[in-house]
């Protein structure tokens, strides 16, 4: 066991995997979400609203947590960017697949991260997430905010220790392996992203041609203008048919491997942040050593001091690391299977669902 | 990491090139015989008429007689009309065709219709049109490259089949370059018999395309540009011969029979847009016209009225079709790239059975890539492309229209002639001068002969119009349906091909856990 804490601290009181964003609203730019949860002990529920600030503050408990040794190897669950109404071109890029189809991937991205915190077995005990479920005062609107672990606002120095040579093998594998996953990841994830919006236009361009079909529609008792209204009115149904196929076909790929796509992208960065978080550790522990190697005497105790408190702390983080990297495959390849199965399956009967449809369209045309 | 299944789908029944754009086409490439004409393989039965009736002994004996004198269907109309007063000959001039769609060749049997024919009743009309049918099917193939450099061209193979004893042989087939469907065109609408025909018109010309054409024929834009252009040659060609009056003028026999033909030229006029300019040069001289026609039935100017809107509207569909092709080639392009970097994707991936399922990933979408680009063949060749014709088509349309008002015009002017000729005659009455007044006797006969035969001319072209525009209309609707039969058949094949993919990833997708 890695915790040394002297007591237990408080449980969830509520089922983790019971957390649903139910509900976003638009509060003028921004949006709020309604987050429901069962409790634990007999039924009920909590009903609390949140906005982005909020899940922010939770996030940065999370990272501050003390108490807890190690605490820089965990492989923290990623909280997507912030989304709100209006956004700019860059943000909609950024968010993907969530700023999609009326944000409803993103409130499944702010679920999964509310699970995900819920379910680590180092993380749900922090009474921040309590509070974040279950208190009727929203957390986070007042307090400042610390990137501490932040990869974006370290300095630019720090960028060099990405490539900092890894005294552990296993390690230094696992940099290399997630650094061409994460890029490889994030390209097929915005390529994927490019495929989905061209099919939305493809639905949006069918349903034109239904509307113009119809403005051919002419009344009257000409037989031959009654046919050729008829194939008209015809044509343009089954156009309609077309549209909403592709409106289906471009949702099934948003909810099942769109998002798949998005969260194992969103989660090889936050391995790639635990891992260099580790490596600046390392680099620390190097210099501390040398240091205390080549203090004088008289300088001696209080270096050697620093570099043993170096030492054990990174020996936790190293212990966490591995812990945390060999659940993240795990649950990784689980989630990506999923992702796809569900993907082929649901693709699989919107496809049989339009041949159907084509072939009542074909009996009734060779009919007429 | 095994890649059993094959990148490539299943070959279209057509299809011999793969990735070739738009060439991909259940279109009369192959170069077997029976295939070219009946070469929608998914509904042999679909268009394929009841063979009702006899072959044409009797009444094509009547028109081969007519034929070998080398003289112009329009006599035998002559013939005809003054004894009925109906332009509907027996049989020939109100064959109704099947539609004259790119797929769809029926073979029809060549049924008279009865020769007497008391009134010229729109009603009457219509039903002589449901029952005549043609025995002529043409193929346009294999274009070919012919020369090198800028002198380059392409040449077509033209085959036809056919059981109408005015042909020398049953199926033949010649070579034809593109300014010889272009000098058809002109020598067709030339001539004064044809007046009030909606006469086809051919694709237009491309400077642009054609030069691709003549540095090389490999790369998919030209792949592309050829087989649009062999594919609108071949429904020009099948709208000629499914027309009851062309298919008997010698210039279209000659055109699908003779060996060798002489280059046509003046085809300048023909370029790009000079189909359209011409056709409204003609309607702003009508336009101009001083004396207005007095419209002593309106069916005229309604029908005119519809088809102007009806050109409208096909613009309207005509814009949403090509945004929607381009859509369909944008998304070949995106899921091709997506195809990539699933596979760079499954080639980083440590976890075995993931960097599997990747690979395979990778391998579906490269199919669905192809699905892509057939659909939007589809979409191009059955909508975007038909539509195209139909819009020059109501443009011609028009065209005939205005042939009547000028036929009007002239036969006015030529009253005024005579009024002013009559006028002289009396002045010289009046002056006595009996030299000039047999002059004037004499053109003032001259004058009334022209008026009777410009009045005559205008009748003639005014029923011609209205049987046109009944047929095309009918043909239309017809064309249309085939069109719509054949894209459902496209679409719902590659519909299930999809399901075919769909269903071989399911299982690796399963496996991975």
């Amino acid at each position: 066991m890695m915790e040394e804490v002297k007591q237990e601290p408080p449980c969830l009181s509520v089922h983790g995997h019971s957390v649903k964003v139910a509900e976003v609203l638009q509060d003028g730019d921004g949006l709020t979400f309604l987050i429901v949860s069962q409790k634990l002990s007999g039924t009920g529920e909590y009903h609390v609203d949140r906005t982005y600030e909020d899940f922010e503050w939770l996030q940065q408990n999370l990272f501050t947590q003390e108490d807890v040794p190690g605490i820089q190897g965990v492989i923290f669950p990623p909280l997507p960017a912030k989304a709100q109404m209006n956004a700019t071109a860059k943000i909609i890029r950024q968010l993907g697949f969530l700023a999609l189809e009326e944000f409803k991937p993103y409130c499944t991205a702010l679920e999964t991260f509310l699970h995900q915190v819920a379910a680590h077995n180092l993380l749900r005990k922090n009474k921040a997430l309590e509070i974040f479920l279950t208190s009727s005062e929203p957390p986070g609107r007042q307090r400042a905010r610390k990137n501490i672990f932040n990869r974006l606002s370290q300095a630019v120095e720090e960028m060099r220790k990405e490539g900092h040579k890894d005294v552990d093998e296993f390690f230094q594998t696992k940099r290399d392996i997630n650094l061409a996953l994460t890029g490889c990841t994030k390209s097929a994830a915005d390529k994927f992203l490019d495929v989905v919006l061209t099919e939305q236009k493809i639905a949006v361009a069918c349903g034109h041609f239904a509307a113009a079909l119809h403005l051919c529609v002419e009344s009257g008792d000409d037989p031959d203008k009654a046919a050729f209204s008829k194939i008209c009115v015809k044509l343009s149904a089954i156009f309609e048919s077309m549209k909403k196929n592709m409106t289906n076909v471009a949702e099934n790929d948003v909810s099942t491997l769109g998002l798949g796509l998005d969260l194992e992208s969103r989660y090889q960065e936050a391995e790639k942040e635990m891992l260099f978080r580790r490596t600046c550790k390392l680099v620390e522990l190097e210099t501390a050593r040398k240091n205390a190697e080549k203090a004088k005497p008289v300088k001696k105790p209080p270096l050697e001091e620093v570099k043993k408190a170096a030492e054990t702390e990174f020996s936790h983080i190293c212990e966490v690391a591995k812990q945390e990297i060999e659940h993240f495959e795990a649950a990784r390849v689980k989630m990506v299977q999923q992702a796809l199965l569900k993907w082929c399956e649901k693709q699989l009967h919107t496809a049989r669902e339009l041949a159907d449809q084509y072939n009542q369209h074909l009996k009734a045309f060779r009919a007429m | 990491m095994a890649s059993g299944t094959s990148r490539n789908p299943p070959p279209f029944p057509k299809n011999d090139e793969t990735g070739e754009g738009l060439s991909n086409l259940p279109d009369g490439d192959s170069d077997e015989g029976e295939d070219i004409f009946v070469n929608n393989s998914m509904s042999p039965g679909v268009c394929q008429p009841v063979r009702g009736g006899e072959l044409p002994a009797g009444d094509a004996g009547s028109h081969t007689s007519a034929q070998s004198n080398g003289v112009h269907s329009d006599e035998d109309n002559d013939l005809f009309s003054d004894a009925q007063l109906s332009t509907d000959k027996s049989g020939s001039s109100s064959q109704k065709e099947l539609s004259s769609s790119s797929s769809s060749r029926p073979i029809s049997s060549f049924s008279p219709s009865p020769a007497a024919m008391p009134t010229t009743s729109l009603e009457e009309l219509e039903e002589e049109e449901d029952k005549d049918t043609f025995d002529v099917d043409v193929a346009v193939t294999n274009p070919e490259k012919v020369g090198d450099g800028m002198n380059a061209y392409v040449a077509y193979r033209v085959s036809t089949r056919t059981s109408l004893p005015m042909f020398k042989n049953r199926t033949f087939s010649v070579r034809r370059r593109f300014s010889d469907f272009l000098g058809l065109y002109e020598k067709l609408s030339v001539k004064q018999s044809l007046h009030g025909c909606i006469i086809p018109l051919p694709p237009e010309k491309s400077v642009v395309g054609m030069t691709k054409v003549k540095v090389g024929m490999d790369d998919p834009s030209s792949v592309e540009f050829v087989e649009r252009r062999r594919a609108a040659l071949e429904r020009y060609l099948q709208r000629v011969v499914a027309h009851p009056l062309l298919i008997q003028d010698p210039d279209v026999r000659e055109f699908l029979e003779k060996e060798d033909l002489p280059r046509a030229s003046n085809t300048q006029a023909l370029s790009g847009a000079g189909f359209l300019k011409m056709i409204n040069k003609a309607s702003e001289a009508v336009n101009k016209m001083t004396i207005k026609m007095n419209e002593s039935d309106t069916w005229f100017e309604d029908k005119l009225q519809e088809v102007e809107n009806e050109e409208q509207q096909l613009r309207k569909l005509h814009a949403v079709v090509d945004s929607l092709v381009n859509h369909r080639k944008e998304l070949c392009g995106n899921t091709a790239v997506f195809a990539k970097s699933m596979a760079m994707l499954g080639n980083s991936e440590d976890n075995t059975a993931l960097s599997r399922a990747l690979s395979q990933l990778a391998e579906v979408e490269d199919k669905m890539e192809q699905l892509h680009q057939e659909q939007a063949s589809s979409d191009f060749f059955i909508f975007a492309e038909v539509l195209a014709d139909y819009i020059r088509l109501l443009g011609a349309v028009r065209g005939c229209f205005d042939q009547r008002m000028r036929a009007w015009q002239r036969w006015q002017e030529a009253q005024s002639s005579l009024q002013k000729k009559r006028e002289v005659e009396a002045k010289l009455l009046w002056a006595n001068k009996p030299d000039k007044l047999q002059q004037a006797k004499e053109e003032i006969t001259e004058w009334e002969a022209k008026v009777t035969q410009y009045e005559r001319d205008f009748d003639r072209i005014g029923m011609t119009v209205r049987k046109e525009v009944l047929r095309f209309e009918k043909e239309k609707t017809k064309d249309l349906k085939t069109q719509i039969i054949k894209y459902l058949e496209s679409m719902l094949q590659s519909q299930q091909r999809l399901i075919k993919f769909w269903e071989a990833f399911l299982p690796e997708a399963k496996a991975i856990a």
